[in-house]
């Protein structure tokens, strides 16, 4: 199971907090990235901007960094923090 | 609380994330606990304004992502020890709702000679923005808004 997580307006537009995906072998972020853009539309602008970072296991990750079983995947728009 | 002390000590009093506001003479207090040979001490402080790129905002509710957050702002510390000339640094940062006027964000940074420590502190607010998972939604009056980006 991969758990993702949605944040500040990704939550928003996904109306979900967070979603789990069975994986049976290991997948990259831009494979998982197309699996959350089927099943949440709205997110396509925004997972498809340059702007939108990507964490597994609450580290930075790219298009081609592995997501495994057990890791945690985070969606996170720009931050505004300070 | 438990003694603070020594440069590069893993101290997570010093950096937090939480819903209450803080005090800034005690958190200016505990980063110079570490050391008698503090000399200078700069502080930012990020208050909640209320204008916004033009708009009136009236609120502040700060989200983050638990855990990771907190790991961005304790390595954030940790580089600065390592590559400022600096003897501590405290990072304090609300979530939750926050009124205008009120305390957002408090980094403390801590030095023999004051040059070392307002870099340090500048480097330290900049990648705070950069780096953390965190949100800011503002409250207008056309509603709650996330903002995208950070100035």
């Amino acid at each position: 199971m991969v758990t993702v997580r949605f944040f500040a307006m990704l939550r928003g537009l996904a109306k979900a907090e967070v979603k789990e995906y069975e994986i049976g072998s290991p997948i990259t972020v831009g494979e998982l990235k197309e699996m959350i853009k089927k099943d949440f539309p709205a997110l396509t602008g925004l997972i498809d901007s340059r702007s939108l970072l990507v964490s597994v296991n609450q580290e930075f990750a790219n298009r081609d960094t592995a997501v495994k079983d057990g890791d945690e995947v985070g969606f996170l728009p720009p931050f505004s923090g300070g | 609380m438990s003694n603070l002390n020594k440069k590069g000590y893993y101290t997570v009093q010093l950096v937090r994330i939480q819903l209450e506001d803080f005090s800034i003479d005690q958190e200016v207090k505990n980063v110079m606990a570490a050391s008698n040979g503090i000399g200078g001490v700069t502080i930012f402080l990020g208050a909640a304004r209320d204008f916004s790129k033009g708009e009136s905002i009236t609120g502040l509710d700060f989200e983050h992502y638990p855990g990771m957050a907190e790991k961005k702002l304790l390595d954030i510390r940790e580089r600065a020890l390592n590559n400022f000339n600096i003897i501590e640094m405290g990072i304090v940062h609300r979530v939750g709702k926050i009124d205008i006027g009120e305390n957002i964000v408090l980094i403390v940074a801590a030095s023999a000679h004051r040059n070392d420590a307002f870099m340090a502190c500048e480097w330290a607010i900049t990648e705070l923005k950069r780096v953390t998972p965190i949100w800011k939604r503002e409250t207008t009056g056309k509603g709650d808004v996330w903002v995208s980006e950070t100035p």
